[in-house]
C-alpha cells in the first residue's frame, strides 16, 4: 500500500508543480508551417548560441494549426508558408491579437521530371495549366496531349498534399485559382515520397520546394519555366528567384509576429531582429535551401518591424509579384 | 467429406494428427512472418542508423546541420513524460481494477463500466489527444507541458492497466481470500496483504505493456502541440538547495523521440533520414529494455512469492 500512497502524493505534488509553470524564464515560442520550420530552426539555433539565457522553441503544427494557436495568443511567432487567410484574420482580430507580417525568404517551387526525360526541359505556364487544371482529370493522361512534339508516353503526376501551402500556391500560380486542380495525382504531405516517386518513374512529373530538388539533384531533373511563349525559359535557382526572374513559381514565406509579444517580451523583439539581420540571415537561409530576400526588401521589412506596423498586404495567395511589389501593398488589419 | 463411421480408429487418429500438424505449420509460418517483418525493420534501422549513434548524438540538441544534430532534448523529454505517465496511470489503474474486481457490487452499472473500460482500450490514440487538447489545454489552460503530455498518455494507457489488474486479481484462487478471512483478516488486510502481492506480476506486465505503447505514441502528443525544435533541457528535478527536489520540470515545454523522428523523416537532407533511423533504433532499444526489465522484475517477484 505504501507504493500507492507514495505515488498518489507524487501525483498531487505534480499537479501543484505544473501550475507555477515555466513563466519565469525568457522563452520565445514559435510554431507553424513545416516549410518555414528549417529557417526558423536555423535562426533559433544560432540565436541561442549568441544569447544563451534566452530560449527559443519551434513547433510543427502546419501553417493553419500554427495560426490557430497564434490567434489564441498561445505563441509569439507563427511560421507561415502562405499569407494569413480572411478567416484567420477574423479569428486574430476577435481575440485581439495584432500581428506584424514579415516575409523572411523566398521558396522557388520546382517542377521536376525523371533525369531520363529528354523532352520536357522547359515548359510554359499554359502547358502546366493544361496538365493540372481540374478539367484535365482523366483526360490529359499522355505527354503528347501537352505538346504535340512530346512523345506518346503516359503522364504520371505527383504533387504536394492538398492541405499544404505549397499546393495552394502552385494551383494559384498555374491553374489561376487557389486550391483547385485535378484530383488524380499522387499527393503527399511528405516531399520525400514525391522525390522517390518521380525518381523512380521515367514518365513522371511533380512539384515541390527548391530545397528538396537541390538535395536530390542527382536523381531528378528540374524543368525550366517560361511565363509565356515569348518569355525566356528560366531555371529554378536561388539566384533567379532572388532577382525575381523565376516567375510565377517563387513565393514568399513568412513569419507573423504578435505585436503584444514583441512589445511585452524583449526577447521576442530581439529574436525577430536577429532573424531579419542581413549579416547572418542571408547565409543561414541559403544554407537550409531557401532563397534570401533581396537587400532592399530585407531592409524594408526590418523597418516594418521596427515601426511595429500591423496587418497583412494579402488577400489570398498573390502570384507573379516581386517582393518589391509586396512592399507597396497597403496593410490591412 | 469422408464419413467418419467408415474409417478405422487408426485412420481417425492419423487424420487428427495431420490436421494438428497443419495447424502447427500454419501457426509457425504466421509467427515466422511476423518475426521476419520485425527483423527486417530492425536490420533496416541498423543499416541506416547504427553508425550514427555515438556519445555526441545522445548529448547534442537538434540542429539545422544533420551531422551536429542529436536527440538529447528528445530522449530526456520521452523519459520525463514516461515518469509522469507511470506515476499517474499505475496507481489509478491498479486502484480502479482492484475496486471493480473486489469491492464493486455486481450490478448493471458495474457491468456497464466494465464494458466501457474494455472498449476504451481500443479507442484510437488521436482521440485522447483531441480530448487533452480540448480539456487540459483549452479549457483548463494548462499549456503544452510535460505534465499535460504525461497526463494524456496516462489516460491512454489507463484502460490497459485496469484490464490487466482485473485479470491478475481474478486469477488468484478464491481459497486465498477464504484463508485470509478465516485467519481474521478484514477485507482491506486481505487485499493489501495477499491479493495485491499475488497479483503483482500480472499488474506489472500490464503496466509495462501500457508504457511501451505510450513511449512510441506520436499522434496525441502532436495534437496537444509538443514542440519540435527545443535546444534546452527542462529544469533539473534534483536541485542543490532545500528541499533538493523540485517539480518545475513538469511545466516545461518538451519534445519526444517519435516527434523528432517524424520531423527528420520529412526533411530534404539525407543526413536527417539517417538521424531518424538512429532515433528509431534508440526508441526500439528503450522499449525492449523496458520489457526486459518487466520480465526480470516479474521473475524476481514470482521467486519471492514461493
Amino acid at each position: 500500500m505504501k507504493t500507492i500512497t507514495m505515488a498518489g502524493t507524487l501525483a498531487l505534488l505534480a499537479v501543484s508543480g505544473a501550475f507555477h509553470a515555466a513563466s519565469a524564464q525568457a522563452v520565445v515560442q514559435a510554431d507553424g508551417s513545416s516549410t518555414v520550420f528549417p529557417v526558423t530552426e536555423a535562426m533559433a539555433e544560432e540565436f541561442q548560441k549568441a544569447n544563451p539565457n534566452i530560449k527559443v522553441t519551434v513547433g510543427l503544427s502546419g501553417t493553419g494549426g500554427g495560426f490557430k494557436k497564434f490567434c489564441r495568443g498561445e505563441t509569439d511567432i507563427s511560421n507561415a508558408s502562405r499569407p494569413i487567410t480572411a478567416a484567420e484574420q477574423k479569428a486574430c482580430k476577435e481575440a485581439g491579437v495584432e500581428y506584424i507580417e514579415l516575409p523572411v525568404a523566398l521558396d522557388a517551387l520546382t517542377v521536376i521530371v525523371h533525369p531520363s526525360n529528354d523532352w520536357a526541359s522547359e515548359m510554359t505556364v499554359a502547358e502546366l495549366k493544361t496538365i493540372w487544371q481540374p478539367e484535365a482529370q482523366g483526360k490529359i493522361t499522355n505527354w503528347k496531349q501537352v505538346r504535340s512534339s512530346f512523345p506518346d508516353k503516359p503522364l504520371v503526376l505527383y504533387g504536394a498534399g492538398v492541405d499544404s501551402g505549397t499546393y495552394d500556391y502552385f494551383t494559384a500560380a498555374i491553374v489561376g485559382k487557389e486550391h483547385s486542380s485535378r484530383g488524380d495525382f499522387t499527393a503527399s504531405e511528405d516531399d520525400n515520397v514525391l522525390v522517390q516517386g518521380v525518381a523512380g518513374d521515367p514518365n513522371a512529373l511533380g512539384f515541390f520546394g527548391l530545397a528538396y530538388f537541390e538535395e536530390n539533384a542527382d536523381k531528378l531533373k528540374a524543368v525550366k519555366i517560361k511565363l509565356n511563349d515569348a518569355a525566356p525559359a528560366i531555371e529554378p535557382s536561388v539566384e533567379n528567384a532572388r532577382t525575381g526572374k523565376y516567375q510565377p513559381l517563387s513565393r514568399p514565406i513568412f513569419i507573423y509576429v504578435s505585436k503584444k509579444a514583441a512589445e511585452a517580451k524583449p526577447e521576442v523583439a530581439k529574436f525577430v531582429e536577429f532573424y531579419q539581420d542581413p549579416k547572418h540571415a542571408v547565409e543561414l537561409i541559403k544554407e537550409v535551401g531557401y532563397v534570401p530576400l533581396p537587400e532592399a526588401a530585407l531592409k524594408a521589412f526590418q523597418e516594418r518591424f521596427a515601426k511595429r506596423e500591423i496587418g497583412t498586404g494579402f488577400t489570398g495567395s498573390k502570384v507573379g509579384v516581386s517582393v518589391e511589389d509586396l512592399l507597396k501593398e497597403k496593410l490591412v488589419y | 467429406m469422408t464419413d467418419i463411421s467408415q474409417l478405422s480408429e487408426a485412420e481417425i487418429i492419423r487424420s487428427a494428427r495431420r490436421s494438428e500438424k497443419r495447424f502447427a505449420l500454419l501457426g509457425l509460418s504466421v509467427l515466422s512472418l511476423t518475426m521476419l517483418v520485425l527483423l527486417t525493420l530492425i536490420i533496416d534501422f541498423m543499416v541506416d542508423g547504427l553508425g550514427r549513434i555515438d556519445y555526441d548524438f545522445l548529448t547534442s540538441f537538434p540542429s539545422r546541420r544533420p551531422n551536429d544534430a542529436g536527440i538529447l532534448s528528445a530522449w530526456v523529454g520521452s523519459a520525463l513524460v514516461m515518469i509522469v505517465t507511470a506515476a499517474l496511470a499505475v496507481p489509478l489503474g491498479v486502484a480502479a481494477g482492484l475496486y471493480l474486481e473486489e469491492y464493486a457490487p455486481k450490478n448493471l452499472i458495474t457491468n456497464l463500466i466494465e464494458i466501457n473500460v474494455t472498449n476504451l482500450a481500443g479507442v484510437p490514440s488521436i482521440i485522447y489527444g483531441l480530448l487533452a487538447l480540448g480539456l487540459f489545454i483549452q479549457m483548463f489552460g494548462l499549456g503544452q507541458t510535460i505534465f499535460v503530455a504525461g497526463l494524456t498518455l496516462a489516460l491512454l494507457i489507463l484502460p490497459i492497466i485496469i484490464v490487466a489488474t482485473r485479470e491478475a486479481v481474478r486469477s488468484i484462487p478464491q481459497e486465498v481470500r477464504e484463508a485470509a478471512f478465516a485467519l481474521g483478516a478484514d477485507k482491506w488486510q486481505t487485499v493489501g496483504g495477499y491479493i495485491l502481492p499475488a497479483a503483482r506480476p500480472g499488474i506489472l506486465t500490464g503496466a509495462i505493456v501500457g508504457m511501451s505503447r505510450a513511449i512510441g505514441e506520436t499522434a496525441p502528443i502532436i495534437t496537444i502541440g509538443a514542440l519540435t525544435f527545443i535546444a534546452f533541457l527542462p529544469p533539473s528535478p534534483v536541485g542543490p538547495e532545500f528541499p533538493f527536489i523540485n517539480f518545475d520540470w513538469l511545466g516545461s515545454p518538451f519534445t519526444v523521440m517519435p516527434i523528432q523522428m517524424f520531423n527528420w523523416v520529412s526533411r530534404p537532407q539525407a543526413g536527417f533520414h539517417v538521424n531518424a533511423a538512429a532515433t528509431g533504433l534508440i526508441l526500439l532499444a528503450m522499449t525492449l529494455l523496458m520489457n526486459a526489465g518487466a520480465i526480470w522484475l516479474r521473475y524476481k517477484l514470482r521467486r519471492a512469492m514461493r
